[in-house]
């Protein structure tokens, strides 16, 4: 055992030192930043279910906002109509999203990329539109407000003895986002290391080879594109949670292109990536319009355009940046440094020699 | 085992110290968050951008107000006024973080005026549950006056939308009992609220309804709804819809020849929305609305001390357009909000505070108000404005018709 323990590889203790500060966190920062961060880390959620399609099994989807707008609404419906507790809704919300994922996947397969792209955009133009209908169910353009969760007693009292504080009702909801963070990665790392995750890679690096491996090519793609939509739709119900409140333009089509900028940017076909991704694809809209109009020097008529294109203006240019300086995002570019550090410190011979890349598991 | 251990202390270490952070962290416990000996923390949400920004620059207007009477005065009992302005866009999927973020982060003592029915809807049941007031919300929604036994701790101020429609509901019954009407509505809390007042001041004459078309908040034309409305045959026109949405009906209903007597809600009657919808082509014939505030346009409160004063006020604006009717509002809610701090006194809770709002104010002197309008709430009263007077559209400017219309205690 101890052995093992010694033996491990020291990404497993960055981990564990990455998993002891997101639950040391809302120690640290006050009850409203907690909420901040679990809102960040529901972005991680459905940027990881994002890169499990996008980036291991090389389908792209501009859809994924829509999959949480279900998610969220089965939940909030759910929690609101039927008064079903709000956290055993969560994997109702995940499961029935998986499944229209799956079923969505079905056609979508006929599809290349570029037509998949635009059938997945349609259903995140349409989806705002088609909750409104049924407004009996959905509360139409009004939206559904939840009440904010009551932390459990056992939640409550093991908080206040650690530090001696309340437990609020957003860092209640910060560690339950942050439980089924952990869940999730976890099973997406164990999916992407074993036969679905290889399948799934195949695909994406040569379906013809995939195929002629004995890969199921239509099974495997529906796949990803259920198991993407489940962990959106998990997503889109901690976000309810979160905010306290859905409505259909809670779920706009650029949120599911701030998911897509999220994925690459952090990088693409890795594990931490959507972390890194999701921290830069929730902080930077609220930064840029916090900043922008506390700086005196920026003339008045300017700052109010960059305040409202901000946003929108700086994922543009950090998506094409990254395309082109760093496509494997954040993530892949750490790497890259580290290996070269490696290298130049220990003197081993660059890849131009021929040497193996060091990690085959991330290509 | 050494290394994994000192690992293990290491990182326990960081562990222990993240938690000792924490537990100096207490939060203070007061009763009167965000006031201190000088100084009130006010905070609005409004949209200065998207679909409603045009009533953006009412914050302006209300901001002037307080930074005059910080100036003037000194603040309220010594306390300057701080307002904090957050844009929300109209949309209440923001309106809820930017209030949350305006009562735990910036902890404002109160929110005032915030914009839009559906965005302050959407965030009263969590205002209330944290008994942080929710005063003088800028929109006319009835549910605001009428649901005060749920929800103390909110109140509007303006006429309520519902008063309005039965305003109109009587003008056309005493004017034109043969109209046949269609409406345009906006596809929410706001829109739905002029409709039910309307449909209930027609009361059995409501048949004279013949077509009806709503617009979501998030549509960008309603060109296929007002072409709908003229095939129905309807010769009045109702447009309970915002300014931006009500600028191009206007011009789109003369492009598509057709001269129906129009009915438009106050809240997008200002002269210079008038202004630029006559500028893109819009005849503007026959408009009737009503109007409870001196218009800063109208040549009749030239010498006025209110408008003076107003123009005195809005000096500390520099972008805000003094024609603007929305500039005068936001400057005559501030008013109401400075008289109710004036008489908290140095009683300044939450609950103090919420309760003269809400049942004690009387208060007949407002500047900016048409002569004889009244703000004035009692315990059983919560409908600050119900006095009303209609007006129609003269080619440059609104002229008034009859005197004031009182709806107070006519909606339940």
């Amino acid at each position: 055992m101890i052995q093992r323990i010694r033996t491990t590889p020291p990404r497993y203790w960055l981990v564990l030192v990455v998993v002891l500060f997101f639950i040391g966190l809302p120690t640290v920062i006050d009850s409203f930043q907690s909420g901040e961060w679990a809102q960040a880390l529901v972005l991680a959620i459905a940027i990881m279910g994002l890169n499990i399609l996008v980036g291991y099994s090389g389908q792209i989807s501009l859809g994924h906002g829509a999959f949480m707008a279900i998610g969220a609404y089965t939940s909030a419906i759910l929690a609101h109509r039927y008064k079903m507790d709000y956290l055993a809704t969560i994997p109702i919300a995940g499961l029935l999203t998986g499944i229209l994922g799956f079923l969505f996947g079905v056609p979508a397969l006929r599809l290349s990329a570029l037509y998949l792209a635009l059938a997945t955009f349609a259903l995140a133009v349409v989806t705002p539109s088609l909750i409104k209908r049924p407004a009996e169910l959905t509360g139409g353009v009004q939206g559904i407000v939840l009440l904010p969760p009551v932390p459990p007693t056992f939640a409550s009292d093991t908080f206040s003895a650690l530090t001696g504080t309340a437990l609020t009702s957003d860092q209640w909801t910060y560690y339950v986002t942050l439980a089924w963070t952990l869940v999730l990665f976890w099973l997406a790392w164990n999916l992407v290391r074993h036969r679905a995750g290889r399948a799934m890679r195949a695909i994406r690096d040569g379906e013809v080879a995939a195929a002629a491996s004995g890969v199921n090519i239509a099974g495997y793609k529906t796949l990803a594109f259920g198991i993407s939509a489940l962990y959106a739709g998990i997503a889109g119900s901690l976000f309810g949670l979160a905010v306290g409140f859905v409505s259909p333009d809670t779920f706009p089509v650029a949120l599911s292109i701030q998911l897509l900028v999220g994925a690459v940017v952090g990088g693409l076909a890795s594990i931490p990536g959507p972390i890194i991704g999701a921290i830069f694809a929730y902080f930077l809209p609220i930064e840029s319009n916090q900043w922008v109009p506390t700086q005196t020097w920026i003339p008045g008529s300017i700052a109010s355009t960059i305040e409202k294109a901000g946003p929108a203006v700086t994922y543009g240019a950090v998506l094409i940046l990254t395309m082109i300086f760093a496509p494997n995002g954040v993530v892949g570019l750490v790497l890259t440094g580290y290996s070269r550090l490696r290298g130049r410190l220990r003197g081993v011979p660059d890849r131009e020699s021929g040497q193996m890349p060091p990690d085959p598991h991330t290509v | 085992m050494t290394k994994f251990g000192s690992r293990i202390a290491g990182i326990t270490a960081l562990f222990i110290a993240l938690a000792a952070c924490g537990g100096s962290n207490t939060p203070a416990a007061q009763t009167d968050v965000g006031v201190t000996s000088n100084s009130i923390l006010l905070g609005n949400t409004i949209a200065q951008s998207g679909a409603a920004a045009a009533y953006g620059t009412i914050a302006n207007g209300e901001l002037a107000y307080f930074t005059y009477i910080n100036n003037t005065q000194g603040g309220v009992n010594g306390r300057k006024i701080t307002f904090k302005i957050l844009d929300d866009a109209y949309n209440p999927a923001q309106t809820v973080p930017l209030t949350k973020q305006l009562v735990e982060q910036d902890k404002v003592f109160a929110m005032f005026s915030g914009l839009g029915t559906q965005a302050q809807t959407s965030v009263r049941d969590y205002l209330n549950a944290q008994k942080v007031p929710q005063l003088f919300v800028a929109t006319g929604a009835t549910t605001f006056m009428l649901d005060y036994s749920k929800y103390k701790y909110s109140i509007g101020w303006q006429p309520p939308y519902q008063g309005e429609a039965r305003i109109y509901a009587k003008d056309i019954l005493a004017n034109h009992a043969g109209a046949k009407i269609g409406i345009l509505y906006q596809n929410d809390d706001y829109g739905q609220d002029y409709l039910k007042g309307l449909t209930d001041g027609l009361g059995s004459s409501a048949s004279m309804i013949v077509d009806k078309e709503s617009y979501d908040v998030t549509a960008t034309s309603t060109a296929a709804q007002l072409v709908k409305l003229k095939a129905s045959g309807a010769d009045t026109l109702f447009l309970f819809t915002t300014p931006g949405f009500t600028i191009p009906a206007l011009v789109t209903v003369t492009k598509l020849g057709w001269a129906p007597a129009i009915y438009l809600n106050a809240v997008s009657n200002p002269e210079v929305y008038m202004g630029i919808a006559a500028k893109n082509g819009a005849a503007l014939k026959n408009v009737t609305s009503v109007g409870y505030i001196k218009d800063p346009t109208d040549p009749q409160w030239a010498s006025d001390s209110g408008m003076q004063l107003y123009k005195t006020v809005i000096a500390n604006c520099t972008t805000c357009n003094v024609n603007d009717g929305f500039n005068i509002y936001g400057v005559a809610v501030a008013y109401t909000m400075v008289d109710v701090l004036k008489q908290a006194g140095s009683n300044m809770t939450r609950a103090n505070v919420v309760n003269i709002a809400t049942s004690g104010l009387n208060e007949s002197n407002n500047p900016f108000l048409l002569p004889g309008v009244v703000v004035k709430t009692t315990s059983s009263d919560h409908f600050p404005i119900t006095q009303e007077q209609v007006i129609t559209w003269n080619g440059t400017g609104w002229s008034s018709q009859g005197g004031l219309v009182d709806e107070r205690g006519t909606i339940k």
